[in-house]
C-alpha cells in the first residue's frame, strides 16, 4: 500500500515505506558551522555490475513535488536528484551540491558553495541561478504540506553562479535537516516538463526506464560530477505481494528485500547462508493516539490508565512477531535527542484500576477506530482485549486506509477515542504534539514555545529542550508508543553498504556495492 | 442468420451503453472529490482547483460521461489524475500483458478439459473414469492464487526449474516470455481446465445417450470413435458456452494470478490504480474488463450459430 501524507506526517501502512526513510541523529548546522570538509564518501571502484533490489509500493508518478507518496523519494532523492545537502549515514548532515556552507552568526544566513562541474542529466550545467529556481518553487509550485518546510526562507540569492545565499525568516535548526528530503532537490530551470515521468537531475543516477505495474531501471549517469557509484545498472522492482516478494529473492530473480513486509516472514530466510539479515531501527513510531477533544481523555489519570494497562512487550509478541523496539515516547533511538523513556508509564494493570477508580471512571467505554492497515489492525486486537483486564469496555471498529481513516479520524470531525498509526516522518513531534488543530488534538502551549524555542536554539539547546518535550510528552500521557516499527532487511550475503537503521528519505544506492 | 447477427450486435449496443453509465456513475457517486482523493488531504484548495479545471471535472455529469464515452472510443481516455501520465498507451501496454495469459490459460485449459472430461464420460461408472472426476473435483476445489503459491514452492523456489515471476515481452526474449508464462498460465489454466472437463464430461455423457450415437456404436464404431464421428459437434454447444463464461471468469482470475507472479497485466494495473485511488484509471480498467466480457459473450452467442445450424433461425 501506498503511505498518505497526511498532516505534515506520513502516515504508513505496514512496516512499508519505512525503509525510505533514514534518519539517523543529524546534528544541524548551528551557527557558523562548517560541513565536515570533503568528498562524498568513496563508494569503492564504479563497476559493471548491476543489482536488482525488491520494494513495494511502486510510486503512482515519478513528481515528488506534487505527490506525496513515499516511494518516490525513496527510489530518486540521492540516486537521481541531489540537494545541496545529503543525510549521512550516521545521520550527519553532509555536503552534496554544496561544497560548504556558512552560517551567519544570527543563524539566518546561509551561503552555500556549489561544486563547479555538475551537469543535469539533459545537458544543462547546474548553476547557482536552478539552487534559486529549485527552492523557489517548493514556496510557490509544490503541493502538499511537506513544502510548508520552505516557508522559513525568506529569500535566496545567487550572488555569483557558484554561490548561493539563503536568507531565513527566522533561526531554525530544522530547516537544514529538512533540506536533506525531497524539498531540497535541485531541479533544472528547463527540466521539469515531465517530471511525473521524465526525472532531471544532477545524481550519480538517470533514469534508464520506467516499467509501469514492474520496474524502474536506473542507470549510471556518465557525466556524474562525483565518483561513480559501484553498481552500473540498479532496478527496483517493485511487489504488491509479500509471497512474490520473498520467492523473488528465494530463486535469485533479486538480490535485496529492502523491507520485509510482514516480520513472521523473516523465518523462512533464517539459517541460509547464502543469506544476511539486517535488523535495524526506523522511525516510525506505532502510536496508540488518544483524542484529546474526546471527555474522558481530557483527564491525564484515564490517560495514564490506559498506558499503564498495555503491556507493549507481549503486544510486540503478539502482533509483529517480537521485533520492533519499544519507546516510551515519540523519539526513536537515532535521534540524538532519544532517552530510554519505557520506565514513564511501566505495565501495571493494578496502578491502572487504582488511576481510573480515583478518576470516576469505572464503567468507561472507549472506542478504539483502526486503520485497515496491517500492523494496526493486528496490533489493534491486542491493545483492546489488555484493556478489557483493566475494566474498560472497547468498541473496536475497522475503517478502509486511507479514505475512511483519514476522513472520520484523521480531518475533523475527528470522530474517535483511540487510534493507532505509524508515523514514520523523521523528527516528527512538532507537527504531532506542536499543532493542537491536528487530529489528536494535544494542546500544551509550552511545548508549543518549547518546539519553537528548540528550532531557533543552539544545537546543544535544542538536544536538552527536544529531550524534556519528550519527557513531557510521556508524562503527560499525550499519547502511547506501542512500538518502533523495525527496519529489517534481506539480501544476498556478498551485498554491502545495507544500512543497519533506515534513516530519511532515499534509499541511498551509492552506498552499495559486492564484496 | 444475418437477422441473429444483427439483433445480438444491437443486444451488445445497449449492454455496452448501460455498462458504461453504470461504470461512470458507480464511480462519480463514490464519496470524495477525485481531484482531492488525488493530491491527498492537504493539498491546498487553488490545488484541487486547478486539477478539477485541468480535467474538466468542473463540469457537468452529462459533459463528462460524453467526454469521456467519446475518448473510450477513439482510444483515448485522457490523462491519470494522479500519475499525469496517458491512458491509453498504458491499457494498451497491459492488455497485451493479459491477452498472452488469458490466451495461453484457455489453451491449457481446453487441452486438460478435452482429453480428460470425454475420458471421464467414457469411462463413466469405472474406476478409472472416478478417479479423473475426483482429480478434476480437487482442480475445481483450488483457487487459482492457491495454485500459483504452490507452483512457485514446487517448481520456483523448490526446484528452481521456472522463474518465480515478472514479465518479459515475447519480442525481447521468446524464450525467458515463455519461462516467465508458464507458471502463471498454468496457475489459471489448470484450475479452469478441471472447471470445464466437468462440463465436458457432462455434455459427452448427454450427447452418449443419444439415439443416433446408439445407432452408431450398434452400426460397430466403439464409442469413442462414434462420438469423433458424430457427437462432438453437438457437444460442442454447451462447452463453448461454459468456455466464453470461463473467458470472464479468467480476465477476474488473471487479475489475482498477475498479483501473485507480479505480472503487470491489466488485473494489476486495476489493483495499483485502486491502491493509488486513480479514479480515472479504475474506471478505464473496469470498462475494458467490461466490454472484453460482452464481446466474448457476443462471439459466443454467434459461435453457437456456427457449431449448431438448428439456432440459425432461433
Amino acid at each position: 500500500m501506498e503511505s498518505g501524507l497526511i498532516g505534515s506526517t506520513r502516515v504508513v501502512s505496514g512496516g512499508l515505506a519505512v525503509a525510505s526513510l533514514l534518519a539517523l541523529a543529524a546534528c544541524s548546522a548551528g551557527s557558523s558551522t562548517s560541513p565536515p570538509d570533503g568528498t562524498p564518501p568513496p563508494s569503492g571502484e564504479g563497476s559493471d555490475e548491476a543489482l536488482v533490489l525488491g520494494l513495494v509500493a511502486e510510486p503512482a508518478s515519478l513528481d515528488f513535488t506534487q505527490d506525496a507518496g513515499a516511494a518516490i523519494p525513496q527510489a530518486l532523492l540521492v540516486n537521481v536528484y541531489e540537494g545541496l545537502v545529503k543525510l549521512g549515514q550516521d545521520g550527519e548532515i553532509e555536503p552534496a551540491l554544496a561544497t560548504e556552507w556558512a552560517v551567519s552568526d544570527d543563524g539566518l544566513t546561509y551561503t552555500f558553495d556549489l561544486v563547479e562541474n555538475a551537469v543535469f542529466t539533459n545537458g544543462e550545467p547546474m548553476t547557482a541561478d536552478d539552487v534559486v529556481f529549485s527552492i523557489e518553487r517548493v514556496q510557490t509550485e509544490w503541493a502538499g504540506s511537506l513544502a510548508r518546510a520552505m516557508d522559513v526562507v525568506e529569500s535566496a540569492e545567487a550572488t555569483s553562479p557558484t554561490q548561493v545565499v539563503v536568507t531565513l525568516t527566522q533561526p531554525s535548526n530544522n530547516w537544514l535537516y529538512n533540506m536533506t528530503t525531497r524539498i531540497g532537490a535541485i531541479f533544472s530551470q528547463s527540466g521539469i516538463d515531465d517530471l511525473a515521468s521524465t526525472p532531471i537531475g544532477t545524481g550519480p543516477y538517470e533514469l534508464a526506464q520506467w516499467n509501469r505495474g514492474d520496474s524502474i531501471e536506473l542507470t549510471g549517469n556518465e557525466d556524474y560530477w562525483g565518483e561513480a557509484p559501484y553498481f552500473s545498472e540498479v532496478t527496483l522492482r517493485y511487489f504488491d505481494d509479500p509471497t512474490a516478494l520473498n520467492s523473488a529473492l528465494l530463486t535469485g530473480t533479486i538480490d535485496v528485500i529492502t523491507t520485509v513486509q510482514a516480520p513472521e516472514g523473516l523465518a523462512q530466510f533464517e539459517g541460509n547462508e547464502d543469506l544476511q539479515i539486517i535488523e535495524g531501527t526506523t522511525n516510525g513510531e506505532v502510536v496508540l493516539s488518544f483524542n484529546h477533544r474526546s471527555a474522558p481523555f481530557q483527564d491525564l489519570q484515564v490517560r495514564q490508565a490506559v498506558r499503564q494497562a498495555i503491556d507493549r512487550q507481549a503486544l510486540v509478541d503478539t502482533c509483529w512477531a517480537g521485533r520492533g523496539e519499544l519507546i516510551g515516547s515519540m523519539v526513536p533511538p537515532t535521534d540524538p535527542w532519544y532517552e530510554d523513556l519505557t520506565d514513564v508509564a511501566p505495565y501495571d494493570p493494578d496502578e491502572s484500576r487504582r488511576l481510573l477508580e480515583a478518576a470516576g471512571q469505572t464503567d468507561l467505554t472507549l472506542r478504539l477506530r483502526l486503520p485497515s492497515l496491517p500492523y494496526a489492525t493486528s496490533c489493534g486486537q491486542v491493545v483492546a482485549s489488555q484493556l478489557e483486564d483493566v475494566g474498560i469496555t472497547i468498541e473496536v471498529d475497522t475503517l478502509e486506509f486511507p479514505a475512511q481513516w483519514l476522513a472520520q479520524v484523521f480531518q475533523p470531525p475527528n470522530d474517535y477515542d483511540m487510534s493507532i498509526v505509524a508515523h514514520v516522518e523523521p523528527r516528527d513531534v512538532p507537527p504531532l504534539f506542536g499543532d493542537p488543530t491536528y487530529y489528536l488534538g494535544y494542546d500544551n502551549p509550552e511545548v508549543v514555545q518549547q518546539l519553537a524555542d528548540a528550532d531557533a536554539g543552539t544545537v546543544d539547546e535544542q538536544v536538552t529542550i527536544m529531550q524534556d518535550v519528550a519527557r513531557t510528552l510521556s508524562e503527560d500521557a499525550a499519547a502511547d508508543w506501542l512500538f518502533l516499527l523495525p527496519n529489517l532487511v534481506v539480501a544476498d550475503a556478498d551485498i554491502t553498504g545495507l544500512p543497519e537503521n533506515a534513516i530519511g528519505e532515499a534509499l541511498d544506492l551509492t552506498l552499495l556495492a559486492r564484496s | 442468420m444475418l437477422l441473429r447477427v444483427l439483433v445480438r450486435a444491437g443486444v451488445l449496443a445497449a449492454s455496452l451503453a448501460v455498462s458504461s453509465v453504470v461504470v461512470f456513475g458507480f464511480l462519480a457517486a463514490l464519496p470524495g472529490d477525485p481531484a482531492r482523493v488525488a493530491l491527498g488531504v492537504n493539498a491546498t484548495e487553488e490545488s484541487v482547483a486547478a486539477l478539477r479545471t485541468e480535467f474538466g471535472l468542473d463540469r457537468s455529469l452529462g459533459d463528462q460521461y460524453v467526454d469521456w464515452v467519446g475518448g473510450m472510443i477513439t482510444g483515448d481516455p485522457g490523462r491519470s489524475y494522479v500519475s499525469k501520465a496517458e491512458i491509453g498507451p498504458q491499457l494498451a501496454d497491459r492488455m497485451q500483458v493479459t491477452l498472452w495469459l488469458v490466451a495461453s490459460a484457455t489453451l491449457i485449459a481446453v487441452i486438460i478439459a478435452l482429453p480428460a472430461g470425454t475420458l471421464m464420460a467414457v469411462r463413466h461408472g469405472r474406476r478409472s473414469g472416478l478417479l479423473l472426476a475426483g482429480l478434476s473435483q480437487l482442480g475445481v476445489a483450488v483457487p487459482a492464487f492457491l495454485a500459483g503459491i504452490l507452483l512457485i514452492t514446487l517448481f520456483a523456489v523448490r526446484l528452481r526449474w521456472l522463474p518465480s515471476g515478472g514479465w518479459t515481452p515475447p519480442v525481447e526474449d521468446p524464450a525467458m516470455f515463455l519461462r516467465q508464462l508458464t507458471l502463471p498460465a498454468l496457475a489459471l489454466g489448470v484450475v479452469q481446465g478441471a472447471v470445464l472437463s466437468r462440463y465436458v464430461r457432462s455434455a459427452v455423457i448427454d450427447v452418449l445417450r443419444e439415439d443416433y450415437l446408439r445407432t452408431a456404436r450398434a452400426k460397430g464404431l466403439t464409442s469413442l470413435r462414434a462420438l469423433w464421428r458424430h457427437g462432438l459437434r453437438n457437444a460442442m454447444v454447451p462447452v463453448v458456452t461454459v468456455l466464453g463464461l470461463q473467458l470472464a471468469t479468467l480476465l477476474i482470475g488473471a487479475v489475482v494470478v498477475e498479483r501473485v507472479f507480479v505480472v503487470p497485466g491489466l488485473g494489476k494495473l486495476l489493483l495499483d490504480a485502486v491502491a493509488n485511488r486513480d479514479l480515472l484509471l479504475v474506471q478505464a480498467v473496469v470498462m475494458v474488463l467490461v466490454v472484453a466480457v460482452l464481446v466474448v459473450n457476443f462471439v459466443v452467442d454467434l459461435l453457437y450459430a456456427v457449431l449448431d445450424p438448428r439456432l440459425r433461425h432461433g
